[in-house]
């Protein structure tokens, strides 16, 4: 058996990757369970493509290796589609219907997946797919799709969804706690419906 | 006793407080920057806490409190100990009183650092213990051990974390914050502290002496250890042990080294005792080689025998081929999924309304034939836009720009440099280049903080690392008095005036030096500046892609139009570069 619960968050410097895996974190520290992960900083965070990886009921390092983990949440999908062979064939992702165009592709002018063909190149996996900019906008702030992504994903995640709520409660600045707790339930509700799944 | 969840640095900022530490300097650097950041907020301990112009500056600063008998810390990464090497060797002759802890970060693969050298080196040639944490957990009990080793010695004591133990968080249990206080007192002793030829050489005899009674104690205290399982062993060593436990045999022994330097007779019995030993360590193969000299029928294998790779970081998976490679079968193998071709890269980049961006533009538009040495921070990150021919170390763009410039290139040198990293170690080399005669444009971008690293405030900021407020220095009356005649200050948001600006010193002689003033576009948000977003008239818009090589973030393309991103931060700048003015302020139309 696979001693921990492996997530790979994977999104853009600025996106709140960081935030999304603190809550993991926190979460873990209520229930008493171990918990180990590794986060990008430094030069990759200026508008870069950036990873963070939670181990829960980790005792080990805080890297996952490529094609184990159990769960990818991706907060765009150009990241979704770079990060995809950290799943298993059928693996699970849940990924946010974004897609910001890389800055490199406009200066090289490089060639960019559209949304249909991406989704297209991910379908062998298990996929939700989510629209978290309206649902944090819903919840009163178009900075909460972090938060929405990570209720969205909550069903799949081995840590109880109350335990979830209160971590956002307490990892959120203070001000905006409500709008976040709001998000989480938007975002768990539409994870729950499947909502959007291609 | 609490358990909190946490990332490593912030497990030894914590791990500080419980020791009672009373100073700390530092001089940014990831993946070393957040514990002096942690400690220069936290409520918990009052103590004296200061970012340092530079490593050397932080290293003797907090010699000097340690030798005052408080217990002081010092951080940097790994390339910042070459700064401070030259106090680091003499350090270990004179000793401390105080405890005094060396922090200093390692970054196996250059996440972002221009090499992987190995701190564990230095600590061998400075004949210093170095502490080489596993785990985040050990971090922190080995940061708040760490000044009572230094003590007992009398020695200073290189902590040595890895970027997957700075950046890692895990679960960390922690001890009560220390109360007591120390009072610094500075015994005059000219034999420790002066170190005068007649001094050093009974210095170093100390010195020597006290290598035998260190190892032995590194072993006592448990930093390095071993479990005796079969006739094949694993060695290892840093955040490797973390990676070697998951995929390690039980049939298999295994010794982690988490102290320097390592007992030989204690490394002796444990080697003899099996008939083959794999090593397993991250950059340079510091105990393979201590393995080596003591082995003498087990067979080793390690980086010599090419089976642990010499370059970048370790993981679950490298380890597990490397022990299968060694014919030690590991628990979990796994598999080696290629990533998808073809995805288009999204490195990192200068923000939307960076100040760094047209400050390059201009250059390049005025020296279209120049030569571009830079430096560390940022505006490295301007070699996308063409701007960085070549980086070195903290402060090298000046000293490589006159050097090229002195060796008789005949294309015009025009190099660029932060302020933070002019204050490090640019100064020098500006004095220097005046002083001998260098045709050169040299160009200070200054954003008032160090921002690469997080910013961190600097003597240009006009506020100290508690946020005191200090009166900041004059970059210009600095740079009049290194003997430069030609100072123009300007704002890199106004192009034409910046465009003058470079022209102006195109057509002079000796070292001009321009200062691009704007605050980082990051701390300004922060600070409550909020500018007007401009916007694309369409009809006006021909798609030239003048727009595109400028490579703003903010700056899209829907087809062959240019759009205007919620990015977009108002520096306004693009609406200079448009050719045919289809860029405005939005609703101003």
């Amino acid at each position: 058996m696979k001693p921990s619960f492996d997530i790979l968050i994977v999104g853009i410097g600025g996106q709140g990757t960081v935030l999304a895996s603190n809550v993991l974190g926190e979460a873990c520290i209520i229930e008493n369970r171990t918990v180990r992960s590794a986060e990008t900083h430094g030069m990759a965070q200026r508008g870069g493509s950036v990873e963070s990886h939670i181990r829960i009921d980790g005792k080990f390092g805080s890297l996952i290796a490529p094609g184990t983990a159990d769960l990818l949440i991706a907060f765009d999908l150009l990241e979704a589609l770079r990060y995809r062979h950290y799943l298993p064939a059928g693996g699970r992702l849940i990924v946010n219907r974004n897609l910001v165009v890389p800055t490199s592709v406009y200066q090289q002018n490089l060639d960019v997946p559209d949304e249909e063909s991406i989704l297209s190149a991910l379908a062998d996996l298990d996929v939700a797919c989510i629209d978290a900019a309206g649902l944090a906008e819903e919840a009163g702030s178009i900075l909460s799709q972090n938060i929405v992504m990570l209720g969205a994903a909550s069903g799949f995640i081995p840590l109880r969804p109350d335990t979830l709520e209160e971590a956002v409660r307490r990892c959120v600045p203070r001000k905006t706690v409500e709008v976040n707790a709001a998000a989480f339930r938007l975002g768990r509700e539409a994870g729950a419906r499947g909502a959007g799944t291609p | 006793m609490a358990v909190r969840y946490l990332l490593g640095n912030e497990g030894i900022a914590h791990a500080c407080l419980e020791a009672n530490i009373d100073f700390a300097s530092g001089y940014p650097g990831t993946p070393s920057s957040e514990v002096i950041d942690i400690l220069r907020v936290q409520e918990e301990r009052p103590f004296t806490v200061e970012w340092s112009t530079n490593e050397k500056v932080a290293f003797e600063n907090a010699l000097a409190a340690a030798w005052c008998g408080l217990r002081a810390l010092c951080t940097m990464k790994h390339v910042g100990l070459n700064v401070a090497a030259d106090p680091l060797m003499t350090s270990a002759y004179t000793g401390v009183t105080g405890g005094f802890v060396v922090l200093c970060a390692d970054d196996p693969f250059a996440h972002s650092s221009q090499n992987e050298q190995d701190t564990r080196r230095y600590a061998h040639f400075a004949k210093i213990p170095c502490l080489d944490p596993s785990s985040v957990q050990e971090a922190h009990d080995m940061l708040r051990d760490s000044f009572a080793l230094s003590e007992e010695f009398g020695l200073p004591v290189i902590f040595r974390p890895t970027t997957r133990i700075c950046h890692s968080k895990s679960d960390v249990e922690l001890g009560a914050v220390g109360t007591e206080h120390r009072t610094a007192v500075f015994q005059r002793d000219p034999k420790q502290y002066v170190v005068i030829p007649a001094h050093t050489r009974v210095l170093h005899k100390k010195l020597n002496e006290k290598q035998q009674p260190l190892q032995r104690r590194l072993v006592e205290l448990g930093y390095n250890r071993h479990t005796v399982r079969g006739t094949t062993a694993v060695v290892t060593s840093g955040v490797a042990a973390a990676y070697v436990q998951e995929v390690l045999p039980d049939n298999v022994s295994l010794a982690i080294v988490g102290a320097y330097p390592i007992d030989e007779e204690w490394l002796k019995s444990f080697v003899d005792r099996h008939e083959k030993v794999l090593v397993v360590e991250e950059l340079a193969p510091v105990v393979e080689e201590a393995i080596r000299q003591v082995a003498t029928t087990t067979e080793v294998l390690g980086k010599t025998t090419g089976t642990v790779p010499w370059e970048g970081e370790l993981n679950p998976a490298t380890v597990s081929a490397v022990l299968d490679k060694a014919g030690i079968a590991p628990t979990v193998t796994f598999p080696a999924p290629a990533p998808v071709q073809g995805v288009p890269p999204r490195p990192p980049i200068l923000c939307a309304g960076c100040m760094h961006r047209p400050t390059f533009y201009a250059m390049r538009k005025v020296f279209r034939d120049g030569i571009f040495p830079s430096d560390i921070g940022c505006y490295t990150l301007g070699l996308q836009l063409g701007a960085v021919d070549t980086t070195i170390c903290m402060g090298a763009s000046i000293t490589v720009g006159s050097g090229i410039a002195r060796s008789g290139e005949e294309h015009p040198v025009v190099c660029t440099i932060g302020d933070s990293t002019f204050l490090h170690t640019g100064m020098p080399g500006l004095l220097n280049a005046v002083y001998n005669g260098a045709e050169m444009v040299v160009v200070i971008l200054d954003n008032r903080t160090t921002a690469m690293t997080g910013h961190q405030p600097n003597p240009n900021t006009g506020m100290t690392a508690t946020g005191v407020e200090s009166t900041p220095i004059s970059l210009d009356a600095i740079c009049r008095s290194c003997g430069v005649s030609w100072v123009e200050t300007v704002d890199p948001y106004d192009l034409p005036v910046l465009l003058d600006t470079f022209r102006k010193a195109k057509e002079r002689k000796g070292v001009r030096v321009i200062i691009a003033k704007q605050p980082c576009v990051i701390t300004a948000r922060k600070s409550g500046i909020k500018r007007k977003v401009y916007a694309i008239d369409l009809e006006r818009c021909t798609g030239c892609g003048v727009c595109r090589s400028f490579g703003c973030p903010a700056i899209a393309f829907a087809g062959k139009n240019a759009t205007i991103t919620e990015l977009c931060a108002g520096c306004g700048v693009c609406a200079d570069i448009c050719p045919s003015g289809a860029i405005g302020m939005e609703g101003r139309q």
